[in-house]
């Protein structure tokens, strides 16, 4: 196992052979491009229920299917995106592929753990998703209470899946915070390393104190429906209420989890495609934990209208701006890092742009929600979704197809055309505001979410959505066939092809099964071009 | 992790420098698990301070059907699994293997010994219909709430239970291992994680019994 001064052309990709040695891997990098293939399939499968979703609501009344398949459409996509897709999306791809080798380590601290983390996953995965052959599921991705107690669909089973998921999540990020104390490279101290290592120990921290809170909540409503213990049910004495707060004590943190690598991998795309190292490196860093702390004090933002205290309403009011802040600092210092930069519209830049662009909105959008006055009119409006997929698809979406244009030459080894990728990327961005910028305007106007129907006069906002999503989908598919296309017959990428500082560049494309052939010693920064030409 | 050749020589994972770095590494994550465990429990604890602070009388009513001794009997029983998983650790520690092994095996009895007196006092509340709320059918309650006093009690008990099967689970795989002579000075680092967790366990019953047991 531990060979080392692997022959020529010898890399982890062909080290073993043989469906079994992927299926067995202790390797990060093997885990790390099987779970980018399973979150992309689910991707896949949550992306059809949202174009179902859409085309549902092309018109008022019945349009394809009746008000309970569409209350399943919704939950499944819900369901999926959130915790099949997104949350696993940047950690358990780019978290394990890129994470031990920006540290210069030749693994992760507990590789055997590792996979254990992906079967987890694998098994909650589909779990959740056999639903679909037997009754179904109709709460939506929140299961609030008292409905998912009463639901008659196959809500049990799902709870139990989301429940086993968590904990690949937990044992992944307790693996990566080990590996980032324990096994850095030499001369890489803690002000040297990359942002998106920061980002990735902070959503790491979120996800050991943050995910086990919801675990033990899911796990309580799977009691609630089968042994009656009646926490949250009014009729058993419970208070549905609580199963809010323990809900949004998780969930809240966890859209930080969603959001935090995508920062991550924008703030390694920017400094490189500018040619300039980053904008203020500590205040980045700071942000980035200021954003994970406050995380835990925010989630009674999401109850303004659920009977809480007017008090403890105004204190989540304040505290809420201070996310404000937080992203506030980074999105000025992403674009302080690009002011006079030798800027290269490489595919993994305009999608670092794109990601600036469409999250500044969601991000200000989020500061209407969080004024109670505002909130109180656009609770449980298309105001809010359209705020939550800004944030979540704008960001942790278009932060990981930045991600994946960037690393895809790493990760594979071959190159991919970027005339192809400019246009995917134009496709998506024109088709996500074309879709969501509609719902900002009907939401204001009280068009209620979740809701079957609607009146007619948000019939042509709708049309847009619809029309704009499919754009949206297109561009995605524009994208799989150009990066297929590029897997199996690219140019062959070489060692450094954008001509970055981090320590996985170092080595060769694919990496070698143990990552480096020395082991790598740090003596400048991670942004530090002055010795790397282009 | 733990590469075993024979003669119980342990061979540290390639990507640790030594088997010191790779202790400390699996120190670090054994915390960060414990870690997560506490939060895990803890929306459990959430849960009974804001009821108790709602139904004060329940809890007052509810506390006067669990039996006191039997909670204090399986305190000592838990106490006295530390002390023995502790005295594993130090045994492993100083490869004193016959220490190791009977330290191990006390822990474990110690543990069969608590599910014991567990498994009499839930078999009797629910012989007298003392249930969770959604079957709950003791009559002659006065508090309305007093059922969901007895929800939180199976719910945090179940819970703690349920860690220590792991805990003994965890317990019967490193004994098998330290009988085979495989733990020494050098290389004992499953013995202590086990006990960190199994001390953990000990320390959720602390706070679960004079919660749930001493409330009047």
């Amino acid at each position: 196992m531990t060979q080392s001064g692997a022959a020529h052309g010898d890399n982890y990709l062909n080290h073993e052979k043989g469906i079994k040695s992927w299926l067995t891997t202790v390797d990060h990098k093997r885990i790390g491009v099987m779970y980018l293939f399973t979150v992309l399939a689910f991707f896949l499968v949550g992306g059809i229920f949202a174009l179902l979703v859409r085309l549902e609501l092309f018109s008022p009344g019945h349009t394809i299917v009746g008000p309970q398949t569409y209350n399943q459409f919704f939950s499944y996509h819900g369901t999926i995106m959130v915790f099949m897709v997104i949350i696993p999306l940047i950690p358990s791809t780019f978290g394990n592929f890129i994470l031990p080798m920006h540290l210069g380590a030749k693994d992760v601290a507990f590789p055997r753990l590792n996979l254990l983390s992906y079967y987890l996953y694998i098994g909650g995965a589909f779990l959740a998703a056999s639903t679909m052959a037997f009754k179904g599921i109709d709460s939506g991705w929140t299961f609030y209470a008292p409905l998912s107690l009463q639901s008659r669909a196959s809500t049990t089973l799902v709870l139990t899946g989301a429940f086993i998921m968590g904990f690949s999540g937990i044992i992944t990020a307790l693996n990566f915070i080990t590996t980032t104390h324990k096994l850095r490279a030499k001369g890489l101290t803690w002000d040297r390393l990359p942002l998106f290592i920061w980002a990735m120990y902070a959503t790491n921290i979120i996800q050991i104190l943050a995910t086990p809170v919801l675990a033990l909540t899911l796990l309580l409503l799977v009691a609630e429906r089968v042994l009656g213990i009646g926490f949250f049910d009014p009729t058993l004495g419970g208070d549905p209420v609580l199963f809010q707060h323990f809900f949004w004590f998780y969930s809240h943190p966890a859209v930080y989890i969603m959001i935090l690598p995508a920062m991550g991998i924008i703030n390694e795309v920017i400094p490189v495609f500018s040619r300039k190292t980053i904008f203020s490196y500590k205040a980045m860093a700071a942000a980035i934990f200021g954003i994970a702390i406050v995380a835990f004090v925010v989630w009674g933002h999401h109850m303004f209208a659920s009977g809480q205290s007017d008090t403890a309403s105004f204190l989540f009011s304040l505290i809420t701006k201070l996310v404000g802040v937080a992203t506030g600092i980074k999105v000025f210092a992403w674009l302080a890092t690009m002011y006079k930069g030798s800027i290269r519209f490489n595919a993994p830049m305009l999608w670092a742009m794109a990601f600036i662009f469409v999250f500044t909105v969601g991000g200000l959008t989020g500061i209407y929600l969080s004024t109670i006055a505002t909130d109180i009119h656009l609770t449980d409006t298309y105001f809010v979704v359209a705020h939550f997929h800004y944030t979540m698809v704008g960001g942790a979406i278009t932060g990981f197809m930045a991600g994946i244009h960037y690393w895809f030459p790493k990760i594979f080894g071959k190159m991919y055309k970027e005339g192809p990728a400019a246009v995917a990327c134009a496709l998506v961005f024109i088709g996500f505001n074309l879709t969501f910028f509609p719902q900002f305007i009907a939401g204001s106007r009280g068009m209620p979410r979740r809701y079957y129907d609607y009146a007619p006069e948000f019939t042509y906002l709708n049309q847009l959505s619809t029309i704009g999503s499919f754009m949206v989908a297109i561009g995605f598919v524009v994208t799989a066939i150009y990066l297929f296309q590029a897997m199996r017959n690219g140019a062959k990428a070489p060692a450094n092809p954008w001509g970055s500082a981090t320590l996985e560049w170092r080595t060769a494309s694919p990496p070698p099964h143990d990552n480096f052939s020395t082991d790598p010693v740090v003596t400048a920064g991670p942004y530090d071009y002055s010795s790397i030409k282009v | 992790m733990a590469e075993v050749a024979v003669h119980g020589h342990h061979h540290h994972a390639h990507h640790f420098e030594s088997s010191e770095h790779e202790f400390v590494s699996c120190k670090q994550g054994m915390w960060l698990f414990l870690l997560q465990e506490v939060l895990f429990f803890s929306p459990l604890f959430v849960a009974y301070a804001i009821f108790r602070s709602l139904y004060p009388g329940a809890f007052m009513e509810g506390h006067q059907y669990l039996d006191w001794r039997m909670g204090g009997l399986n305190t000592l029983v838990l106490i006295s699994s530390s002390l023995s998983m502790a005295l594993a650790v130090s045994g492993a520690q100083r490869s004193q293997t016959k220490r190791t092994v009977i330290g191990l095996s006390l822990t474990l009895f110690f543990a069969l010994c608590f599910l014991v007196v567990k498994y009499f006092e839930y078999s009797h509340k629910l012989h007298l219909g003392i249930s969770t709320a959604g079957f709950f059918s003791l009559p002659g309650i006065h508090d309305p709430k007093t059922p969901l006093f007895f929800s939180l009690y199976f719910v945090m008990t179940g819970l703690h239970g349920i860690h220590v099967i792991g805990g003994m689970i965890a317990i019967i795989w490193v004994l098998r291992r330290a009988r085979r002579n495989e733990f020494n000075a050098q290389y004992n680092t499953p013995v202590e994680m086990v006990g960190l967790y199994w001390h953990f366990v000990d320390l959720v019953w602390i706070y679960l019994f004079p919660m749930l047991y001493l409330v009047g």
